[in-house]
């Protein structure tokens, strides 16, 4: 549905101001989660709560300046984003207006989405055309939710301006609405569809540890917790970059300023693999930063989601990168305390749990109302003090989530990057891509995935034993497993972001890593078996080699994975037996 | 806003920093404040809520003598600001930036908000200028960057006054294109003998006269200390982006900051988050971090170097913590290596500068520098690893290498950490590449072959003669 247009505009005052948090006194009535413009320079604001005439009230933007008596103004509709053509390749604040204005100051323009956007538009449709609800840019752009029936006019092809009538639209019961570019929804409520689907296929990443031991599903969700430094920011930039989605919406959320810099000067500069376009013109970012109004905070994560929806309704693949949900629900808990509610948890609201559900929750693959695929699969970072996983929002994230990716600290100090741990993540979302798999040319993926797992934890196992008696003592069959542990660990897990080769590592090639891989501790058990010695197989070259393929082997390369299967069979063949007859042994 | 207004009788209720008016004047949240009583020099604070009755302030000096009869306050009708202009360098200032060298006023060209509003992410310059500092824990391994936040994670007694001053004095770029740092240093609740060690060490470097100090010392008010790096940094962005220069800011002791923001907190009555810290502090930290950087088209440049201590030596406490999650990485200080008589005693392992692949390698440093510095980390990793087996089993449960990693470790700390005088790059990278010398090759496996072969010294380290 549309925002309510029936409610009349009110009028109040402030009676107490303090930080983002106003007290009022209201002459007309007002509605909770209405949008609200607060003082002459119009600070966009939100109603929180109603007590008779008086109301709280939260303020977007810098509250210096106020002062009792300064007037309040209703908007008559809830906080509410303008969504439309031409959103990607562009930055914005917590509230969808565009911060690309050219001020050194984060001050986005004002009134916004009034500032001057244009949309070409292809005339697709003609008069008498009928037109579903929530149709697709392939028709003429998008019909908002909740608007359907006959085109009975329509705008000459061309440039138009934001807020032109592109085309007017007669309903079933003979209602006419008027079809802008942009229509405008209230962030808070999740966009309609059709029908939630099954969420079975994965979303590619291009990063091993993610696509072969922790996937994560197209509308799925997935968690990356982690202490300061262990990888998250550039984790989530990595996956906006190289995972198979059509449509990237970044949202910054009370981090670091210089990390959406980076992301605007490098991402016109990177290319789709996919299809050769700037990976800028599939990204949306919006940005609060550490340092920007707490309470616009609180709504940038809506806006994000809200942006993403409207782009999955147009029956794409959209990921969410929100970094980090962790300052999202800190500005829960500081607005929260400012209203003197009770606080729970480490202070966080007792809601805290629900609203990260609701929010969560908003991932989904479905049927949109125009009858297309389309899904939104949501990657939160979390940030929690001292990298102690068991505080709350952590814990209540892991609830909701379906892909768990915790950080660890000895890993990001030993730069083995990504530092996603094996033993602290999980995927319950990998129990249905075995077909996927197999589909894309690895029909043992399953199995193969189980024997890493076991072998990582039989590592960790191996580890703690040798602490007590020391690696010397360890049977040379053990010994053998950690050497091929270090080897998954060296040649499949790590993966530097800012290698040109292995940043990326296409399903195939990953196939390929794995195969040589397991082929070499099946093989080094066999050498072990005739009698060489650990110390042997851990000095043979091409351990070397295979340690060191993601950097030496490309994409564009990926046949030249055969030259290692022979220098793997040689070197761990039996004394005696021909190489030819082991070659493809694959 | 308004005009100056001044208002006597009103005050209610003074509370710790907070002081109460009736509200019969018409001010502004925020609003800059001098209380007045007697003819004593007035006393700085600001509007921080109003409602329909009531106006309070929030004192950022001591209460004490204040009486609610007597005491006047005068509305500035603005924010508090600071006035910049020329001639900022070569003075001290006190934590609200009133000279207290005995020198005249300075002749502000403009006043500008302390909190100033947040640098749009959109137009900022991404940070890509290696600063050599001579010290190799950083220079090699986590590079200081022009126009980054760097804190140092120290501890009580550990050298990082000496590291800090060291860091003032060598920084620079490596081609010296540009003209030197100019330096803020902001004590923040430090001693007087550390704030003066600091203008000594600048002095005999010739280096006072492109230094600005700001001074809040231990035994002035506390909540003073709040204004102080606002203040400071308020005027390094005057000597950045008006005057062009790339500014140096040492703040120190951020603990003492915060100490002043939980107290100043506490006596809101707010509900406090982690260890009685308020739950914003971590956007409060941010609004003073995020002052670092530059935007696209200044001359200048903001770098950050906040000393913080770590209360109890915890780096997971709410100070260090909140910080790292801010900043651009962090220097961490290590008590066992200060011990062990390793100056400066970094610990390189949970140090990080998350700008070192922006600024180093080909067309900043050298081409191998990354590549070098990532290898040094996983070995030294490694052999901190095996440090820890043999404390338990004993150097005789070890394998053949990896008695060679322990001896690695021990190398490491002693003669690339470890020095005597600033390094340049290049002689930081040989140590390490002959540091590397000592491991069994295949286990390089960061580094190439062609880097190997460039580099790594080969045979045995007993066939070598430095080995
Ligand atoms: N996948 C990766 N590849 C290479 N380097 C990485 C990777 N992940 C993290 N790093 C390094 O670690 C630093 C910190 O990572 P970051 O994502 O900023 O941490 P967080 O967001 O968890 O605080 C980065 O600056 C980078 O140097
Ligand atoms: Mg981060």
């Amino acid at each position: 549905m549309p925002p309510d247009a029936t409610l009349p505009m009110s009028e109040a005052r402030i009676r107490a101001i303090s930080g983002p948090v106003l007290h009022g006194l209201a002459r007309g009535p007002f509605v909770v989660g209405e949008a609200i413009e607060v003082g002459n320079a119009r600070l966009p604001g939100e109603v929180i709560r109603l007590d008779g005439d008086a109301f709280v009230a939260q303020v977007y933007e810098d509250t210096t300046g106020l002062k009792p008596g300064d007037p309040v103004r209703g908007t008559s509709a809830p906080l509410s984003v303008a969504l439309g053509p031409g959103l990607p390749g562009r930055i914005y604040d917590g509230l969808l207006r565009r911060l690309d204005g050219g001020d050194a100051a984060a001050r986005p323009c004002r009134g916004s989405p009034s500032c001057r956007r244009s949309a070409r538009q292809r005339r697709l449709a003609r008069r008498g055309d009928r037109r579903v609800r929530g149709a697709g840019p392939a028709s003429l752009c998008m019909l908002p939710p909740g608007v359907g029936g006959t085109v009975v006019d329509i705008a000459p092809a061309g440039e138009v301006e934001a807020d032109a009538t592109l085309a007017v639209v007669r309903d079933d019961s003979g209602r006419e609405h008027r079809i802008a570019p942009f229509h405008r929804w209230p962030v808070r409520r999740p966009r309609p569809v059709t029908q939630r689907l099954p969420a079975d296929e994965p979303l590619v990443t291009g990063q091993r540890i993610l696509d072969t031991l922790f996937p994560v599903a197209r509308g799925g969700r997935a968690a990356i917790p982690g202490g300061f430094g262990t990888g998250k920011t550039v984790l989530q930039e990595t996956l906006a970059k190289w995972c198979h989605a059509d449509i990237i919406v970044y949202v910054g959320c009370g981090e670091r300023g210089n990390e959406m810099a980076e992301v605007l000067d490098e991402f016109p500069r990177l290319v789709d693999p996919r299809n050769g376009r700037a990976l800028m013109e599939r990204t949306v970012i919006i940005a609060n930063a550490s340092n920007m109004p707490v309470a616009a905070r609180e709504a940038s994560i809506y806006t994000a989601v809200t942006v993403a929806e409207y782009f999955r309704d147009q029956g794409l693949h959209v990921a969410l990168m929100a970094d980090s949900t962790s300052r999202w629900a800190e500005a829960l808990r500081e607005v929260s305390g400012r209203l003197g509610e009770l606080p729970g948890e480490a202070g966080y609201p007792a809601y805290l749990g629900s609203r990260l559900a609701e929010f969560y929750e908003r991932a989904a693959r479905v049927e949109s109302l125009c009858g297309r695929e389309g899904s939104l699969t949501i990657i939160g970072a979390v940030s929690p003090p001292g990298g102690d996983f068991s505080e709350p929002v952590t814990s209540h994230t892991k609830r909701y989530v379906g892909c768990f990716w915790g950080l660890d600290r000895e890993r990001a100090q030993a730069r083995f990057y990504p530092a996603i741990h094996p033993l602290q993540s999980y995927s319950v979302d990998a129990s249905r891509f075995a077909t996927w798999w197999t589909a894309h040319g690895n029909d043992n993926w399953q199995r193969q995935r189980e024997k890493l797992l076991a072998l990582l934890d039989e590592q960790a196992h191996l580890e703690r034993m040798a602490r007590i008696v020391g690696k010397d003592a360890l049977p040379a069959g053990q010994q053998l497993t950690l050497i091929a542990a270090d080897l998954v660990n060296e040649a499949l897990l790590r993966q530097s972001a800012f290698s040109p080769v292995d940043r990326y590592c296409s399903p195939a090639r990953q196939s390929e890593m794995l195969r040589l891989v397991m082929r070499f501790i099946a093989l080094s058990r066999e050498a072990l078996a005739r009698g060489m010695s650990p110390d042997e197989i851990a000095s043979l070259p091409v351990l070397r080699r295979l340690q060191r393929m993601g950097e030496e082997v490309g994409e564009d390369a990926i046949a030249s994975f055969a030259a290692l299967w022979p220098q793997l069979e040689r070197e761990l063949a039996a004394p005696g037996a021909a190489v030819a007859e082991t070659g493809d042994a694959r | 806003m308004h005009a100056e207004l001044t208002t006597q009788g009103t005050a209610t209720r003074i509370d710790g920093p907070l002081l109460f008016l009736e509200r019969n004047v018409e001010v502004t949240l925020g609003e800059a404040v001098d209380v007045l009583i007697g003819d004593e020099p007035p006393r700085t604070g600001r509007v921080t809520s109003l409602d329909d009755d009531t106006i309070v302030i929030e004192v950022l000096e001591t209460t004490r003598g204040l009486s609610l009869d007597a005491l006047r306050v005068r509305f500035r009708g603005e924010p508090i600001s600071m006035g910049v202009g020329p001639g900022l360098l070569g003075r001290i200032f006190n934590g609200i930036g009133q000279p207290v060298d005995g020198g005249p006023p300075v002749a502000a060209v403009s006043q500008r908000r302390v909190d100033a509003p947040a640098m749009n992410p959109a137009r900022r310059a991404l940070p890509r200028d290696f600063i050599e500092t001579g010290v190799s824990a950083i220079d090699l391994t986590n590079s200081l960057i022009r126009g980054q936040k760097l804190p140092i994670f120290s501890s009580g007694g550990l050298p990082h006054d000496r590291l800090a001053i060291e860091i003032a004095r060598h920084a620079r770029l490596r081609d010296a294109r540009a003209g030197e740092f100019a330096i803020v240093f902001v004590g923040i609740g430090v001693s007087y003998d550390s704030a003066e060690a600091f203008r000594r060490a600048m002095e005999d470097s010739g280096a006072l006269g492109h230094t600005a100090m700001f001074l809040n010392l231990a035994s002035e008010p506390s909540p003073q200390r709040l204004l102080a790096p606002r203040v400071a940094l308020t005027a390094a962005e005057y000597l950045a982006f008006d005057e062009g220069r790339h500014v140096l800011v040492i703040l120190t002791d951020m603990t003492n900051y915060c100490e002043a923001l939980r107290e100043v907190s506490a006596s809101h009555g707010e509900i406090p988050s982690r260890k009685g810290y308020p739950g914003y502090m971590y956007s409060d930290l941010a609004t003073i971090y995020e002052r670092a950087g530059s935007t696209r088209g200044a001359a200048g440049t903001v770098t950050q170097l906040p000393i913080l201590t770590m209360p109890a030596d915890d780096i997971s406490h709410p100070i260090p913590d909140l910080t790292g999650y801010i900043t651009e990485g962090q220097i961490v200080l290590d008590r066992a290596l200060d011990r062990r008589g390793v100056y400066p005693p970094i610990n390189v392992l949970p140090s990080l500068s998350r700008l070192f692949d922006q600024g180093t390698g080909k067309g900043y440093t050298h081409a191998d520098h990354p590549a070098l510095a990532h290898q040094l980390f996983a070995s030294y990793a490694k052999a901190t690893r095996v440090r820890v087996l043999a404390s338990v089993v004993g150097q005789e449960g070890l394998t053949a290498s990896d008695r060679r990693y322990l001896a690695f470790a021990d190398r490491f700390e002693r003669e690339l950490v470890a020095q005597e005088g600033a390094r340049h790059l290049d002689e930081s990278m040989a140590v390490g590449w002959r540091l590397l010398g000592d491991l069994p090759r295949g286990e390089l496996s960061r580094l190439n072959d062609a880097q190997i072969a460039r580099h790594v010294p080969s045979g045995p380290p007993s066939e070598r003669a430095d080995g």
